[in-house]
């Protein structure tokens, strides 16, 4: 149960001569207000919670009345501080305790607390040293209570916590889209012993057995038999090593299979069956295989024994025997699968390492309720999986790279699932796993490559009158260009790697470094353009007949779509040619039959079904997008009857229209236009934010206000468009209700995957099967 | 082996009797040699078929008058621990755990109907092994010897060893083995433990293992006597008497570990019942 993360250096003595780099680890610590601290054999986990100071850019209506709106910009943008609230949540080797310990103590300045929450089996040892360093009273919790909370935690708050391991597969992780409920389970950590526990409620859970064959069993027994002292050496070893030269197999005993039971000949009938003689050496390398897979086995076939007897079948596997070991995993995954014939799979968590001290922490927190927000994992901030881990990187053992960090963001608002999903449970938002799909990864790692200077270089034009933009945009480039790197040698580092994932991590790496809205004025100046087209717009739309202006509406929302600061295709073409206009975006569109083209259906739907109830739609970019695209479209439907929920996002995204914009645009179109005027007024029409500040969208991490209003108003039609949120994600989301995906594709290799050319249209009209 | 096939070759054995009944994993592996060095066809049985005849068939026909089948009464108490016979009139269902160079666990539901539920590798052979590799002992007796000598608690850890005390939160007794061979993670403490130490804290290593795998099998198919055989238990009181203990202590007493005087030898008794079956 004590617990060893495998990469000590071993002697007792505390390493002092370290300098840590302050700008990386141990963030944000002048306003930390709560401690916990993990200390296991070998690895201290410390976590605190602290506030984060970060520019938030602000739009706010001017007043109109008597200017001369035609030169004065639509609305006024200003960046403010924002204080938000952050989990930072640091792993280091215990030789560096008192050197962490000093440097907590020397910037920590504004806290007000008065206890540590401490747990793991070092914590009794270092007791003395902490509250002397930090004047700071220890107060200890239950490993294993602590250990629950911080899985439920996980479980609950972070994307593609859990993983399968798959071998031989050119990604050994299989990461698991989170179900919506998350018990029971069952946990077992592979500590120096094993503790088998049922995890029934956030609060309820039972130790129903355990084993003392563990990872002490085979440290100890590994040491006396190899004369090789250290846990993560004793690995290696075993993964060079021949079993069948030590374990009697069945062929051994039978001279081939034992046929009448079905045992293969291979199967290990006797471990250390063959040692059973004075006078023959064995090799290390051997015997460390043998007992490595005595030790896996055992605990995986008494895990399904315990799964069967409770009726379990997901199991998470834990402790310092697992983590970020692929040799171990392997073992068990492999153990798991004979002893429950395939029925039972063995699971991993991301962040394992962490439950402890996040566990410790949450237990000190309880007056703060944090299970009743939403964290995001901030990408930014966060070491990937296996950071530090000498089986991926064995000459990467830097003394910085021995610290790992995870960072989460509390969220303004919970998130759930949008209530129309079919099957939330199996729902993922992806549409292509870049770490399945290695053809598909290379592509889109270079793509954001090439597109990383651009991007840097518009961030620091976006904010002129700043002295250090430049050096901030210098150093998001580095910050963003080195996630690549280590996504090039380690897809599965944040969970499935997907453009969505691409894309948020560069959202994150923005805010890090003070860019809250690098598109803030373009979206400003194109929502101002936009406008002023708005009537003329509407006018002609008027104009024509009924089947002629549903199609005019439809191809003025893809149209609209076509204006993408995001891909970067239309970048370059809007960057030298500023006058690209509406109707020119019109005559690039692809010519019916469309790359994916349901039309037909949807018209038919339309002149023959009743108006629907209420639609959602999900808006992508500012400008003709939103003004010129989605709302002629929006006040059609307004116009047959139908109520519409417009979801923007919370926060900025690329040129994303966000929720605050999408009020004054609102605004300004309902003075100008009397059917969006009266549906405002007569809330028919009502404007929501998503919970999301990514370009893409997750279906299962809405805003709950969103999926409140969405069951209120009985739902019965959903729109997504533009590539992030009806391509990249949700293409093959399944939905109770009809639904719309819209884009236009403005990437040449992805047009040429899905077999088209680029600007081919994706008009996507679903109806849920009977 | 090829001694005795020599010796049956020399002793004319063929001519007595055209076929032997034979069972094991050996049935398999030495056919061929009986057949070209002692003239011998062998009638293969099934291991498992035989082990389950021969064990109902000594205890019902009983040895010398006393109970073949015995347990152990009070074995979480030292004191009081006695070995008492018990009458195995109805024997179903039971869990049978023979103990080999490996293990195997069947669930026998009568006469002709059992099952192979699981076993482990961790079984006889993997004690000897490790004792060999551990003390440079060269005899089973001589590894039980050692062991019978041995302190275990000074390689394993204990619960009290990292708890100071019982687990109270989780009901876990000081006492018990949180990690075998823990200790052992230690430099200064393998150093300061004996071969006997080592011997015995294998002993108990697989033999608790063993326990706790047939305690969970026992449940899982809802049975509640467990008949332990095989020559792993022969001369071995201490593997006995821990299995009696853990059996009643984990089971809060619902369970019962049984034991056989003859342990090892049912599976040739069961070979002999099937010639006669034969014949």
């Amino acid at each position: 149960m004590a617990e060893r993360g495998g990469r000590g250096s071993g002697h007792g003595s505390l390493d002092k001569s370290i300098t840590l780099p302050p700008d990386e680890i141990f963030r944000n610590l002048e306003n930390a207000k709560r401690f916990a601290i993990d200390i296991g054999g070998s690895l201290t986990k410390l976590a605190y919670y602290s506030t984060v100071q970060h520019k938030v850019a602000r739009v706010r209506s001017f007043d109109h009345s008597g200017k001369d709106i035609d030169n004065e910009p639509l609305y006024e943008i200003s960046v403010q501080e924002e204080i938000t609230a952050r989990l930072h949540f640091i792993k280091f080797e215990n030789t560096y305790i008192e050197t962490c310990l000093d440097f907590i103590k020397d910037h920590l300045v504004n806290t007000e607390t008065k206890v540590i929450k401490a747990t793991g089996g070092g914590a009794y040892k270092f007791k003395d040293l902490i509250e002397k360093k930090l004047g700071l009273k220890v107060d200890k919790e239950d490993v294993m209570t602590c250990l629950i909370k911080g899985c439920n935690f996980v479980l609950r708050n972070i994307p593609h916590e859990v993983f399968a391991y798959q071998k031989d597969s050119d990604t050994e992780f299989r990461f698991q889209t989170n179900h919506p409920n998350i018990f029971p389970y069952l946990l077992v950590n592979i500590g120096s012993g094993v503790s088998i526990v049922k995890v029934e409620t956030e609060d309820k859970f039972e130790w129903i057995g355990g084993s003392s064959i563990g990872g002490g069993t085979f440290w100890g027994l590994g040491a006396l038999l190899t004369k090789t002292k250290k846990f993560d050496e004793l690995l290696q070893l075993a993964s060079k090593g021949q079993h069948t030269n030590v374990d009697m197999l069945v062929k051994d005993v039978y001279g081939g299979a034992y046929q009448t039971l079905g045992l293969s000949g291979n199967l290990i009938a006797s471990s250390f069956g063959k040692s059973t003689t004075a006078d023959k050496e064995f090799s290390k390398e051997d015997m460390a295989k043998s007992l490595l897979h005595m030790i896996s086995n055992d605990i995986g076939q008494l895990a399904c024994l315990y799964a069967k007897l409770h009726n379990l079948n997901k199991i998470y596997f834990g402790g310092f025997f697992i983590r970020g070991h692929p040799v171990t995993m392997r073992t068990i995954t492999y153990s798991i699968n004979f002893f429950s014939k395939g029925e039972v799979q063995a699971l991993f968590l991301r962040h394992e390492g962490y439950l402890g001290a996040i566990g410790a922490f949450l237990k000190g927190a309880e007056q703060d309720n944090p299970n009743q927000y939403s964290w995001g994992e901030n990408y930014a901030g966060s070491s990937g999986l296996m950071s530090t881990s000498p089986d991926v990187y064995p000459m990467q053992r830097t003394r910085s790279g021995t610290f790992d960090m995870l960072e989460m963001d509390r969220l303004e608002r919970p998130l759930v699932n949008l209530p129309l999903l079919k099957d939330p449970s199996t729902y993922i938002p992806d549409t292509v796993d870049l770490t399945d799909d290695a053809m598909a990864r290379k592509y889109w790692l270079t793509c954001f490559e090439e597109a990383l200077d651009g991007v840097a270089k518009r961030a620091a034009a976006s904010q002129p009158d700043s002295v250090d933009a430049q050096e901030r945009a210098e150093k998001f480039r580095q910050k963003y260009w080195n996630k690549l790197q280590t996504l090039r040698q380690q897809p599965f580092a944040y969970g499935t790697l997907t453009v969505r994932s691409l894309l948020d991590t560069r959202e994150h790496c923005l805010n890090e470094f003070s860019f809250p809205d690098p598109y803030s004025k373009v979206k400003q100046k194109e929502n101002g353009i936009a406008l002023k087209c708005f009537q003329s717009v509407i006018e002609s739309l008027d104009s024509l007949g009924w089947e002629e202006r549903q199609f005019a509406l439809v191809k003025g929302l893809l149209a609209g779509n076509v204006f993408d600061w995001g891909a970067k295709a239309v970048s370059d073409v809007l960057e030298s040619e500023p006058q690209f206009g509406f109707e020119e975006a019109k005559s690039k569109l692809q010519e019916r039959p469309w790359l994916e083209d349901s039309y037909s259906q949807w018209l038919e739907r339309l002149k023959e079904g009743p108006p629907h109830k209420c639609a959602l739609i999900f808006a992508d970019n500012s400008g003709i997008d939103i003004i010129l695209g989605v709302f002629p479209f929006v006040r059609e439907l307004l116009s047959r009857g139908t109520e519409v929920i417009l979801a923007c996002n919370s926060g900025p995204a690329l040129n994303d229209v966000t929720y605050s914009e999408s009020l004054i645009v609102t605004e300004r179109i309902a003075a100008m236009d009397p059917v969006i005027h009266s549906a405002l007024r007569d809330e028919k029409l009502l404007l929501v934010q998503t919970g999301s500040s990514s370009p893409c969208l997750d279906l299962s991490r809405l805003d709950q206000g969103l999926a409140v209003l969405v069951r209120e108003r009985q739902t019965d039609l959903v729109v997504i468009e533009g590539m992030g949120r009806a391509i990249h994600t949700n293409y093959y989301a399944v939905l109770r209700c009809e639904s719309l995906k819209l884009a236009v594709i403005k990437n040449s290799w992805l047009a040429d995957r899905l077999g088209g050319k680029i600007f081919s249209v994706i008009f996507k009209y679903e109806v849920p099967c009977k | 082996m090829p001694a005795f096939i020599q010796m049956g070759s020399e002793k004319h054995f063929s001519s007595l009797h055209t076929t032997l009944c034979a069972t094991g994993g050996g049935a398999y592996k030495f056919e061929q040699d009986f057949r070209t060095m002692g003239d011998l066809e062998l009638c293969k049985l099934d291991e498992l078929d035989c082990l389950v005849k021969g064990v109902l068939y000594i205890d019902s026909v009983g040895f010398n008058g006393h109970s073949e089948c015995y347990y152990f009464e009070n074995p979480t108490d030292a004191e009081r621990c006695q070995k008492l016979p018990f009458n195995l009139e109805n024997p179903y269902p039971l869990l049978l755990v023979n103990i080999g160079s490996g293990v195997s666990i069947l669930a026998v539901y009568s006469k002709d109907n059992y099952k192979r539920v699981t076993g482990t590798s961790l079984g006889g052979g993997t004690f000897f092994g490790l004792c060999c590799l551990l003390t440079g002992c060269s005899t089973f007796e001589e590894a039980l010897e050692m062991a019978s000598h041995g302190d275990s608690t000074k390689v394993d850890k204990l619960v009290r060893d990292i708890y100071g005390g019982d687990y109270e939160r989780f009901g876990l007794p000081g006492w018990a083995v949180a990690s075998s061979f823990g200790n052992m993670m230690s430099k200064e403490k393998r150093e300061s433990v004996s071969k006997e130490d080592l011997a015995r804290a294998t002993l108990i290593t697989i033999t608790n293992n063993i326990g706790s795998i047939a305690r969970m099998c026992a449940l899982n198919e809802n049975i509640n006597r467990v008949v332990f055989v095989g020559n792993f238990l022969r001369i071995n009181t201490i593997s006995m008497r821990l299995l009696a203990y853990a059996l009643d202590y984990w089971s809060k007493g619902q369970l019962k570990a049984l034991f056989l005087e003859h342990e090892g030898y049912f599976g040739a008794v069961g070979a002999l019942l099937g010639l006669l079956d034969s014949a």
